[in-house]
């Protein structure tokens, strides 16, 4: 009898060009994703005088610095627009497709990848950006890379890499209402640490993600960079197979039922083994946000910051009291005692149109007690928004509604919590500084989001569903 | 390339969990291309305050540790963003050599391919390091790539490294030479692979 196979075991397989004595082996990369901060690596083909190898393979996307205000007016910032119209002119001149500024299909690489049809189940997917790990929701094998890894592949369409430990993590159970894939993976990470997952490819499995949908399962994902993870995936099943059908780059017609075919034996044999495996249950996850400087620094709503003079361990003890002084809040202050200054609504990890919807039915009828801003994932998604009537929502709550980008997640375009401000944020890290210079982020859902933006402060939104259809 | 061998240097103690990237380079910096001199931007934000004034408690501003060559980090160095600016940022500084009780993956990658060496080492000779240094701070510290050791004071321990990335730093190799010897064999791959997985490719609107 063959070996079983784990998903990763069969990614890795059909990958693989040659493999050295010493275990690197090269790999086939199937779709490679680039951004305005590419251009180190285009800088490194100018140095060696070398070409894209697979230009029709390669597929260009401004996200990180585009503005979210005033789009069509020229851009007044010019870094940033040197950024754009730098990414544009090295697409243009590798003849490599283009999603630009102007583009209506733009927005943030995370989120037009999957939507596009570009992202499929078996196929290997790099970015250099380290959220890539989200396209893993479709299957895919998919994973951040650095400048000259990026260059690499640029001149090359291969990747020299170690096969990484393989890790399950299974979480069973049902959901309660009011609980997202965010606070399943902030739960999660927090279980296992931001290191939690270093060295290792997760394949996540079990009834909650099953019961997930394409999108949930793209924020699973998306966070499992946080853990340290190489990779994050979910096997393809017919939820995913519904979500890709009639995607604009996902095989037509007959070819996507042939591909449906191959895509189904795309799952972990029974009896394969893992490096390492660990179980959640679903139905203990509760709303959970973030109170220090990192992913792991995370809790349900109902619970305390930690207080460092209980803290036996010395090492731990100045860890939480160095996250306590950046984020200004009292040892042991309870978490729902936390008023915010802002909201954010927005990112590759929570921007998308059910992660607006579920901010939606929270704002409906209800104002905003602080200033906030919206950035849809992508202009189709900002699109399918407006057609919803979710943008009236958030503007009646007092937020704002812009365009599609990186935006406020990681602070480049414009868009910045102001030094000392407190945000409310369905963003991805809440590392010093992330938003913005002396910013002050606390990760949740966006449900949670537009529950603190109603009443001000870190708040429980299950008690803000009653009666509400979600 | 750069090689890297071996390294005597002043060491600096850098003793934070989960530094991440976005601390070692903040993205603001990203925007610069590496001409323009990414060191002076090293850990900004830790180094300085909101009005550029350096913080003199930080590390890497005390006066025997100015000019480390070498840091020693905590556990999961460089987590986070996968942006390479971050080692530009060290090497330009210019550190050579990171010791730690863990790297974060992809900051291990870049590192490498840029001549920077991630010098794992267990917690607790990371944490007698530290102390070491704290006590005597212009104490040199030797690291020693082929013997895969790091001498300070009368203490010699040793660290561990990828056998790969090991040699590759030794050898001061960069991946694209290798990989164009491999043409022929991406070239046979392409063409079977496209007859086995023809959806592979982008379809539809194109």
């Amino acid at each position: 009898m063959d070996e079983a196979l784990t998903l990763f075991d069969k990614l890795w397989a059909v990958h693989e060009i040659a493999r050295r004595d010493d275990g690197e082996t090269l790999l086939w990369v199937d779709r490679h994703y680039i951004h305005e901060g590419s251009f180190n690596a285009f800088s490194q083909l100018s140095a060696r005088g070398a070409r894209v190898a697979e230009p029709g393979l390669t597929f260009g996307v401004a996200d990180h610095y585009v503005p979210t205000r005033g789009r069509g007016r020229a851009l007044d910032n010019s870094n940033i627009a040197r950024m754009v119209s730098t990414l544009s002119t090295n697409a243009t001149a590798s003849g490599i497709s283009l999603f630009g500024l102007d583009d209506p299909r733009q927005g943030i690489v995370h989120v037009v990848g999957p939507e596009q049809g570009l992202t499929l189940p078996g196929l290997l997917v790099v970015c250099g950006d380290s959220h890539t790990s989200t396209h893993g929701a479709l299957g895919a094998w998919a994973f951040g890379i650095g400048a000259s890894e990026v260059a690499h592949v640029l001149m090359t369409q291969t990747l020299w890499q170690r096969k990484p430990s393989r890790m399950r993590i299974t979480i069973d159970g049902h959901f309660a209402p009011g609980v997202a894939a965010k606070d399943m993976v902030l739960a999660i990470i927090a279980g296992i640490g931001a290191d939690g997952a270093t060295g290792h490819a997760i394949e996540f499995s079990g009834a909650a993600v099953r019961a997930l949908s394409v999108e949930g399962r793209l924020t699973l994902c998306n966070m499992s960079i946080e853990a340290g993870a190489r990779c994050g995936m979910v096997a393809p099943d017919d939820t995913t197979f519904d979500y890709l059908r009639g995607r604009p780059y996902a095989p037509q017609g007959a070819a996507f039922d042939r591909a449906v075919e191959e895509w189904s034996a795309l799952t972990c044999d029974d009896g394969a083994t893992f490096d390492k495996e660990i179980s959640f249950d679903a139905a203990a996850i509760a709303p959970i946000v973030t109170w220090g400087t990192s992913p792991q620094d995370a809790l349900p709503i109902d619970a305390s910051v930690p207080d460092p003079a209980r803290e036996p361990d010395a090492a731990r003890a100045k860890y939480l009291r160095d996250a306590l002084d950046y984020m200004a809040i009292k040892p042991g202050r309870r978490l729902a005692d936390i008023s915010i200054d802002r909201v954010f609504i927005g990112s590759c990890t929570n921007a998308r149109i059910e992660d607006l919807r579920a901010a939606a039915a929270v704002l409906s009828g209800r104002v905003s007690k602080v200033p906030g801003l919206v950035s849809p994932g992508s202009s189709l998604v900002k699109r399918q928004a407006e057609e919803e009537g979710l943008d009236r929502v958030f503007r009646a709550a007092g937020l704002e509604w812009a365009e599609s980008g990186c935006s406020m997640c990681v602070g480049i375009n414009g868009d910045l919590v102001a030094p000392g401000e407190r945000c409310a944020s369905t963003t991805n890290r809440n590392f010093r500084g992330r938003q913005g210079p002396g910013a002050r982020t606390h990760l949740m859902s966006p449900a949670m989001v537009a529950a603190a933006a109603v009443t001000g402060r870190l708040t429980d939104v299950r008690p803000l569903l009653a009666g509400r259809k979600i | 390339m750069e090689k890297f061998t071996r390294l005597t240097a002043t060491a600096c103690p850098i003793n934070i969990a989960n530094l991440n990237t976005d601390q070692i380079l903040p993205a603001r910096f990203l925007n610069l291309p590496r001409s323009a001199g990414l060191g002076k931007f090293l850990l900004q934000d830790l180094r300085f305050d909101a009005e550029g004034r350096e913080r003199g408690d930080f590390p890497l501003n005390r006066p025997a540790w100015r000019a480390a060559e070498i840091i020693v980090g905590g556990r999961n160095f460089a987590c986070g963003s996968s942006r390479e600016a971050a080692v530009y940022a060290l090497f330009d500084y210019p550190i050579r050599c990171v010791i730690a009780p863990s790297f974060a993956d992809i900051f291990a990658g870049n590192a490498v391919r840029n001549g920077l060496l991630t010098a794992t080492v267990s917690q607790d000779d990371a944490t007698m390091l530290t102390a070491t240094l704290e006590a005597m701070p212009i104490l040199p510290v030797t690291v020693d790539l082929d013997q895969q050791t790091i001498g300070c004071g009368d203490r010699n321990f040793a660290f561990s490294i990828d056998p790969v990335r090991r040699t590759r730093l030794l050898n001061g190799w960069d991946d694209i030479a290798l990989t164009e010897s491999y043409r022929d064999r991406i070239a046979a791959f392409k063409t079977a692979d496209r007859a086995k997985r023809p959806w592979a490719m982008p379809g539809g609107a194109g």
